[in-house]
């Protein structure tokens, strides 16, 4: 190798060293404070729960002032999705899906009223008002006691009735996906 | 029953309805409104002239079938700051609610469909394009829009659109189709449906935008990082896990473009993600945060909303990408034929890759013949086809199916539903048949 195409060489390899170094002039770093503001979702295991607690009763208050409106009472009947009910409707020819029936995590009910709900205002329900209302959800299906509450370490322990109703599919699949290599 | 103009006149007041687009429009404009108003003479019209038809079928529109007739030339209008539609041509979108809930109040509608029986071509005009909003369209401000990047990176980062713009650039025209594309089909056919109430909901655009690549490369992600969140800045903070596949690595894309200028608010501005091939909803508009992670997220979206009920009641989850998929749009739903020379036309697309063959039968599935596919034929996007069909007047059925460069055949209706049963809602891709009676009358059927 002739002297002229190992400086070439080296020269190539100096550029893609430096790449990062001017790649980093795009955007700014983040600080932890902000992204705390905008990290609010949720896992299955709980992780992203925040802090916080509420019960059952508490929680029926909260639906009625907030969601009653649009999904019904008690979750039935609004003109918006049902929440309540459905058991052992998945394989008839109208299945009706909702909390109770469908939804595999509690978690996501907990993150999908914080981040979405009420549709009007998302995001305006404090913590405590969102662990209550998403107890008393789940209480109307009869997933937790009337007078049960929750908490960040016992929302992820709540077992739905549908946990074990879905099947990857094959090609996306969480469990195999990246473990095969 | 003028549910959106031309697609819902009564047929029985319009026996010249042909399969020509353009022309299509004209008659439209004249029947809807400005009747006696000559129109000028068509492909179409000089078709059906030229092979002895024309006495009577084109006789009510004859006003213009001499060039004399033609109305002579004028100095037009002023030129504008930019260009609107022809008065003549009515051309919209549907709003709707859901299956067979169309033509809602906007308050109601959560989707608006494409009208693949009027556009030519492969690509949607912008204002055109098919759209799925789960809580309006926001009014965003692009200098107080901010993307955050972090999660399992070295170095979380905040982007604003001036900072994407600044990057490496890259454009794509692929098709973005909704899940619920089809669902109209699911468990019956009605028989008034058009092809943009069946197939309404995907469009094909070009779109410009950074690499998802070039982003991580900043941030740093971290090895083990297979997941990542894409979370939009509307009302529901719409948000999916997307797997980091080798493919997704290399072809999703950040956009801040499309077809040329900056994102329509209804499709994400000012930045959106691109997924090409996958489910349309993977495609985070208003995209303010990507978070990255070892495993999905299992938001509201991927358990309780885009998932497909089977027959046994168990739910097929992370179905991400959207399937082979053709459909005829002309003649198709409501239009009218005539006996002899018509041209078949319409749209093949596949999230696997390019479309490799696109075969037509007109005579309900027992014989196919291989139609012409106009170029360019680009991977996962909407790929055009005709074929010419002399048509002998007897009731028949028209359908379409496409194989795909990865060798993936469409399915016809029985296979598919054996498959899938009738509770999916999502992923509907068996092949749409038109019927045809003696009188031409193009009509949506099962199978």
């Amino acid at each position: 190798m002739s002297s002229p195409s190992k400086l070439v060489l080296s020269l190539t390899i100096a550029t893609t060293l430096i790449a990062p170094a001017l790649a980093y002039d795009f955007g700014r770093p983040a600080t932890p404070d902000e992204i705390k503001l905008w990290d609010i979702d949720v896992r299955p295991d709980g992780k992203g729960l925040p802090e916080g607690r509420g019960t059952v009763a508490n929680g029926k208050e909260v639906f009625a002032e907030n969601c009653a409106a649009c999904h019904g009472e008690a979750g039935v009947g609004g003109i918006k999705d049902r929440l309540v009910g459905g058991a052992g409707t998945l394989s008839s020819d109208k299945p009706v899906k909702t909390v109770g029936s469908y939804w595999p995590h509690a978690t996501t009910l907990f993150d999908y009223i914080h981040r979405a709900m009420p549709y009007t205002s998302p995001g305006s329900l404090n913590v405590d008002d969102t662990y209550a209302v998403t107890a008393y959800i789940l209480s109307l299906n009869g997933i937790i006691p009337a007078d049960g509450k929750l908490d960040k370490a016992s929302l992820p322990q709540v077992k739905m009735p549908n946990r074990d109703g879905f099947i990857p599919d094959p090609e996306f699949d969480p469990a195999r996906l990246f473990r095969e290599k | 029953m003028a549910i959106d103009g031309l697609i819902t006149i009564p047929m029985s007041s319009r026996p010249q309805e042909t399969i020509d687009t353009l022309e299509t429009e004209a008659r439209a404009t004249n029947e809807t409104g400005t009747a006696g108003v000559p129109r000028t003479l068509s492909r179409r019209g000089f078709i059906a002239a030229s092979t002895g038809l024309a006495g009577s079928v084109v006789a009510g529109h004859a006003a213009a079938d001499s060039l004399a007739d033609v109305p002579p030339r004028e100095p037009g209008a002023d030129l504008s700051s930019h260009s609107e539609r022809s008065k003549y041509v009515k051309i919209d979108r549907v709003p709707e609610a859901g299956p067979g809930m169309r033509n809602v109040d906007p308050d109601n509608a959560i989707n608006a469909k494409t009208p693949h029986q009027k556009l030519v071509g492969n690509i949607t005009p912008t204002d055109l394009h098919y759209e799925r909003s789960h809580a309006g369209v926001p009014d965003i401000d692009p200098a107080q829009h901010r993307l955050l990047i972090h999660g399992m990176v070295q170095k979380p980062l905040v982007f604003s659109v001036d900072d994407l713009k600044a990057m490496p650039s890259v454009s794509r025209v692929v098709f973005i189709e909704c899940t619920g594309n089809g669902w109209e089909n699911w468990k019956k056919a009605d028989p008034d449906l058009t092809v943009q109430h069946t197939h309404g909901l995907i469009s094909t655009n070009e779109w410009t935008g950074v690499s998802l690549k070039f982003l991580i490369d900043l941030v740093g992600k971290e090895r083990g990082s297979n997941w990542m969140l894409a979370e939009g800045g509307d009302g529901a903070g719409v948000d999916r896990s997307i797997p980091l596949t080798d493919e997704i690595l290399s072809e999703a894309f950040v956009a801040y473009g499309q077809n040329g200028e900056p994102l329509r608010p209804a499709h994400g501005f000012p930045m959106r993600l691109i997924m090409p091939g996958f489910e349309g909803n993977l495609n985070i508009k208003w995209l303010r945060r990507l978070k990255f992670g070892d495993q999905p997220w299992m938001t509201r979206w991927e358990t309780a909303r885009y998932t497909q009920l089977l027959a046994d009641g168990k739910a097929r989850q992370f179905q991400l990408r959207m399937e082979t998929n053709s459909v005829i749009t002309q003649p198709s739903g409501m239009m009218e034929i005539r006996p002899g020379y018509n041209r078949i036309t319409g749209f093949a697309w596949s999230g696997h890759g390019k479309i490799a063959k696109v075969e037509v039968s007109t005579d309900g599935t027992k014989s196919w013949k291989v139609a012409q596919l106009n170029y360019p034929v680009l991977p996962k996007a909407q790929t055009r086809f005709q074929i010419d069909w002399d048509w002998d007047g007897k009731p028949t059925k028209i359908v379409s199916r496409a194989t795909d460069d990865k060798g993936n055949l469409q399915p016809d209706r029985a296979s598919f539903i054996a498959r899938n049963g009738t509770n999916a809602l999502f992923h509907y891709s068996a092949q749409q048949t038109w019927s045809i009676d003696e009188a031409g009358r193009v009509r949506n059927v099962l199978a």
